[in-house]
């Protein structure tokens, strides 16, 4: 094997950014529906590690990794169909629901997926783009997944379904002001159902590719934030798909950036460069946070705007 | 007029009789009858509470009438919801605004529409969008997002919207309370024209007489949920009307103006200028003084930076750039300069910007004085039944309509919150008066009250500062006008030489 130097730091961050940034994709284009729909869903996080947990569990006990991630995505929609019943009762906080949402679907993993700790699952194959290359660590990096090629694709759609089609526009006029959806004769409380129980899929197939793919085990310290990073990365993105995109792809670079200094020997500050997706999320919050002026983009219904 | 069901050229004439409607114990609409005759522009007066709105709602279908019927064109329908009146061809501008603020006005448009396309072809409609805007008298840019659009042009966009949607009964509800006199004249002027040609019949609610006697052909007036009157517009005076709205209750007199000579100057502002919400400049380079014993005027359509300029002035928002002196010492906003110089404040929508909602009457009225003595021992030790005393005899004398000192403050309606407001402030003898549009949305009597009470400061020698989105209002009160637009002070008058006309133009920007 050769070795690249620092040209495999750059290299490792990109696969990394491949690689880790799919389940901030799904989790953020999930949550970025959401909130376009006017409530945040803070219970991702939650559906996240549920999804995970039935992934894994469905692709060992029918050996369909597809069919785990499936299930992962119907195992998420009910956890937002969840959150929006209980959001649509009167005086209740979505903040708070999420909260306890989040908790509970990480506990009810943790549970359920006690069995699956052990065994291995049949994993999502990868698709071979390095073959040009006698690098082995190019292949490595240039194996990727379908599930990232569908994020990618993902976002335009999504923003041509926000901006194209009828149900995008109701979506967007719900989430930015619930009067004047209601005296269009929406159901805002339906909508946001659809949106959330929508995002909470997206979200479950986030979760399902950490099991599957990428680290591609189940166990209890799967997931590290990432749900809850989401959230923060959708405020970054300003609330656009396209950014959602980049910004995911931004988070799964820094994360790539603590195992890929050490592959070339910098072990020192080994933990510091693993924390970088988390201090780049308090990095974000306070460069884009301002007492004087609102956040542009913003959804006006969103309980953190109003 | 005989009453006309359906005008050939399409208009329709609309019969609600008989129509009530409870909430509660209480009647907001107690066996009320409107026939509005298709094609003409109707009227619907009456002061606050007297159950316009409920009466409107009931033909939109937002309320289920308890009884009554509702006939559009030729015959009685049932109108569960505003989907089935829009199916009808019944259309409403409400006066809050119903437009989706960060969509686009192309979107907007679209939204609207019973049938949105599952998939919208943008370059499609886009042309028919501008095709449709053609034909129209006024015109909204296609691809703004509404939140960057002006107040007037937001109003314009909600009749274009329902002139887009083919309805031929239009609704308004205070249709001109945002524009500028000579905008208001151009959109009354417009659906007039339409109704003149048979294409739409116009019902708006409205107490601007001015507007009645210009536009309307006939008035239907309302008094506390009742039926108080109907006729011709040609046959009626204002006088006749207002009469109709308040029955034989006399409207108190307003306080006279005293000659009292102008004193020191009391407010000085020198280059101000304050970021919006946004981030933008909202006011920019503006000067201002005023003195003692008089109440200065501040015209303007509203989002033309009066309410930022009254928010530094309260200490809500920070000001980017310039001085405030009040009674010639730097002034930062802060509680102990207030209570220094006896500065008090009502800004607007009082209940958002100057009271705690879930805190009892009596704790919002001692706000200013909740520390001091005999409201406090010691500046930390409060004593809850000298506020509670205090309180009730501000509420007797400012006849605040309240359960009790106790009631949380945000259960009172709008126009008691004021007067609660406006007893805190003017309790202690004021030396420098802000005010901020403190009339809107109450009725007549409370008007006339509120006032008083502002001249009456100035006659006992307070420097006023009246910000105020209504012009009766500042020609009634202040002796100087100065007409605010886009940040800036554009134009100075001495009341007693003001022209409405000119101030209008000013309003707009000319």
């Amino acid at each position: 094997m050769e070795d690249l130097g620092w040209w495999g730091v750059a290299l490792a961050v990109l696969a990394g950014a491949i690689r880790v940034s799919t389940p901030f994709l799904f989790v953020s284009l999930g949550e970025l529906l959401t909130e376009k729909s006017g409530r945040i869903n803070l219970g991702l996080e939650g559906t996240l590690v549920m999804g995970a947990m039935s992934a894994y569990a469905i692709s060992y006990m029918t050996g369909s990794p597809w069919l785990g991630v499936l299930v992962a995505g119907l195992a998420g929609a009910l956890f937002g169909v969840l959150h929006a019943l209980i959001c649509g009762l009167p005086r209740v906080n979505d903040i708070a629901v999420g909260i306890a949402l989040m908790l509970l679907g990480t506990g009810l993993a943790f549970f359920l997926g006690k069995a699956f700790i052990q065994p291995q699952a049949p994993i999502l194959p990868a698709i071979e783009f390095g073959w040009w290359s006698d690098l082995p660590q190019v292949r490595s990096a240039l194996q990727i997944n379908v599930l990232f090629i569908l994020g990618v694709l993902l976002a335009p759609f999504l923003l041509w379904v926000l901006t194209n089609t009828k149900w995008g526009l109701i979506v967007r006029t719900v989430g930015d002001s619930a009067d004047a959806a209601r005296a269009m004769g929406y159901s805002v409380n339906l909508v946001r159902l659809a949106a959330t129980a929508s995002g909470g899929f997206l979200a479950g197939i986030g979760g399902s590719f950490l099991s599957l793919y990428y680290p591609g085990s189940w166990n209890e310290g799967l997931s590290s934030g990432q749900g809850l990073m989401a959230v923060a990365l959708v405020i970054f993105a300003r609330w656009q798909p396209i950014r959602c995109l980049g910004a995911a792809l931004l988070f799964g670079g820094a994360g790539a950036l603590g195992p890929a200094l050490q592959s070339v020997g910098v072990t020192q500050g080994y933990y510091l460069f693993n924390a970088a997706p988390y201090l780049l999320t308090l990095v974000i919050m306070i460069a884009t946070c301002s007492p004087t002026r609102t956040l542009t983009g913003a959804p006006g219904e969103l309980s953190i705007t109003k | 007029m005989s009453f006309l069901r359906t005008h050939p050229n399409g208009a329709l004439g609309l019969e609600a009789v008989g129509m009530t409607k409870r909430f509660g114990g209480m009647a907001a609409l107690d066996d009320v009858t409107c026939r509005v005759s298709a094609g003409t522009f109707h009227a619907l007066l009456g002061e606050n509470g007297a159950g316009k709105s409920t009466l409107v709602k009931c033909v939109m279908g937002y309320y289920h009438a308890d009884q009554g019927q509702i006939a559009v064109g030729e015959q009685e329908r049932a109108i569960a919801n505003p989907k089935d009146a829009h199916a009808l061809g019944v259309g409403m501008v409400y006066q809050h605004f119903t437009l989706v603020p960060g969509m686009t006005v192309a979107e907007n448009l679209v939204l609207s529409r019973t049938h949105v396309p599952a998939v919208v072809d943008w370059a499609a409609e886009r042309k028919a969008l501008e095709a449709f805007m053609a034909g129209m008298p006024f015109r909204v840019p296609l691809t703004v997002p509404v939140s960057a659009l002006a107040a007037g042009e937001k109003q314009k966009l909600e009749i274009l919207k329902q002139l887009y949607l083919k309805n031929r009964f239009l609704i308004l509800d205070e249709p001109t309370s945002v524009l500028t006199p000579g905008e208001a004249d151009e959109v009354l002027g417009l659906l007039r024209r339409m109704t003149r040609e048979g294409k739409l019949t116009v019902l708006t609610i409205t107490h601007k007489f001015r507007e009645v006697m210009a536009y309307a052909d006939e008035v239907t007036v309302l008094r506390r949920g009742r039926f108080a009157g109907t006729g011709k517009v040609a046959d009626l005076t204002p006088a006749d009307m207002a009469e109709m709205m308040i029955g034989a209750k006399e409207i108190p007199k307003g306080a006279s103006r005293l000659a009292t000579p102008l004193g020191e100057p009391r407010i000085e502002i020198a280059g101000l200028k304050a970021l919006n919400d946004g981030g933008l400049a909202a006011v920019e380079d503006l000067d201002l003084t005023v003195r003692a014993g008089e109440i200065v005027g501040i015209a303007g359509v509203s989002g033309n930076g009066q309410r930022e300029l009254v928010e530094v002035l309260a200490g809500q928002r920070p000001p980017a750039a310039g001085e405030i002196k009040v009674c010639g010492e730097r002034y930062a906003a802060t509680r102990a300069e207030m209570k220094r110089h006896r500065l008090c404040l009502l800004p607007e929508e009082p209940l958002r910007n100057a009271c705690v909602a879930r805190m009892s009457v009596a704790e919002n009225m001692s706000f200013r004085t909740f520390d001091d003595p005999p409201n406090a021992r010691g500046g930390w030790w409060l004593n809850g039944a000298a506020m509670r005393g205090a309180a009730r005899e501000l509420i007797q004398l400012y006849k605040v309509k309240t359960p009790g000192p106790d009631a949380p403050i945000g259960t009172l309606s709008g126009g008691n919150v004021q007067r609660a407001v406006l007893a805190r402030e003017l309790a202690s003898d004021v030396r420098v008066l802000i005010v901020a549009n403190p009339c809107f949305g109450l009725d007549f009597a409370a008007v006339a009250d509120i006032r008083s009470q502002i001249m009456q400061a100035r006659n006992r020698g307070a420097a006023v500062l009246l910000v105020s989105e209504d012009l009766d209002e500042l020609f009634e009160l202040a002796d100087r006008i100065l007409v605010m637009f886009d940040g800036h002070l554009v134009h100075e008058t001495p009341t007693t030489q003001a022209d409405i006309g000119v101030i209008g133009q000013h309003m707009a920007g000319h």
